[in-house]
């Protein structure tokens, strides 16, 4: 078994706003973060898939067409979009770095050929990133 | 579902190897130039990971605020600009990454908010320590 990790990056502006709570109780949970005029991030995603390496390409997964599902799945969605407002997923759950990952495992699990998606890791930040396996 | 929140922290200390368990050859054998007994420092990275289940109002594992307030008053405050060696932690221990990590590890399995997966850390960019508790980390899983 071979883990291959394939990186893209998009930039994004969102917010963090709880529709059930006050304006005072999303100050207090989510401080800046609450901002209604949006705030935004250069963000890297990492997706790691696993499989046999092929006999005969010697690769787990065509790195072209993985590049092409990410571009298709999720950069071209999330780029230079505001998540809340423009991409379908964050009209319902809030785009956290938990959450963003979360939506961009459902959007690849099951559409990388050859190989099992093994970790969605999305970088917020150098210093802030989350993890998703695919867990309930 | 279960998401792993994973945080960087920075913190420059001093510290020497050495043990009384040795006499001072054996400890310059051994530690080499890291048993300089004027001491030596690193910038020390570490890199906390938490688990949990995202919670549905907040869409976190935990808030990140806190776990801030956490670090810096448990980690940082404690250990910035610090000679690790002075420190009651390692008044009985060798102050390598290894048993610093042990140290850290013990500190974050307090954060009440979430669960402890892992630290990780690095001394130098070219050296870096995983401990994960009694758990063994499954392939990938770093």
């Amino acid at each position: 078994m071979i883990f291959l990790t394939r990186k893209a990056e998009f930039s994004s502006a969102h917010y963090y706003w709880n529709e059930a709570w006050s304006l005072e109780e999303n100050q207090r949970i989510f401080g800046k973060c609450a901002n209604r005029n949006g705030h935004g991030h250069n963000y890297t995603l990492e997706v790691t898939v696993a499989g046999a390496v092929d006999a005969t390409s010697g690769f787990v997964v065509d790195l072209k067409e993985l590049k092409d599902i990410l571009e298709r799945e999720v950069v071209s969605v999330y780029d230079h979009r505001h998540l809340n407002l423009e991409v379908p997923e964050f009209k319902t759950t809030i785009p956290t770095t938990e959450n963003i990952a979360i939506a961009i495992w459902h959007r690849l699990d099951n559409k990388i050929p050859h190989a099992k998606l093994h970790r969605v890791r999305v970088y917020e930040m150098p210093d802030l990133f989350v993890d998703y396996y695919g867990e309930p | 579902m279960k998401a792993h929140l994973n945080r960087r922290y920075h913190f420059s200390a001093s510290h020497r190897l050495h043990t009384e368990a040795f006499d001072a050859a054996k400890n310059r054998a051994v530690f080499g130039k890291c048993n300089n007994p004027h001491g030596h420092g690193h910038n020390y990275t570490v890199q906390i990971t938490m688990s949990g289940p995202v919670d549905p109002s907040t869409g976190m594992v935990c808030n990140l605020a806190e776990l801030d307030a956490f670090a810096e008053t448990n980690l940082l405050a404690r250990f910035d600009h610090m000679n690790l060696n002075t420190m009651n932690c390692f008044a009985n221990m060798v102050s390598t990454t290894e048993n610093l990590s042990i140290e850290i590890y013990r500190i974050f399995q307090r954060f009440p908010a979430a669960h402890l997966e892992r630290v990780h850390v690095e001394e130098t960019s070219n050296n870096s320590f995983d401990y994960a508790g009694d758990a063994t980390p499954t392939p990938g899983m770093l």
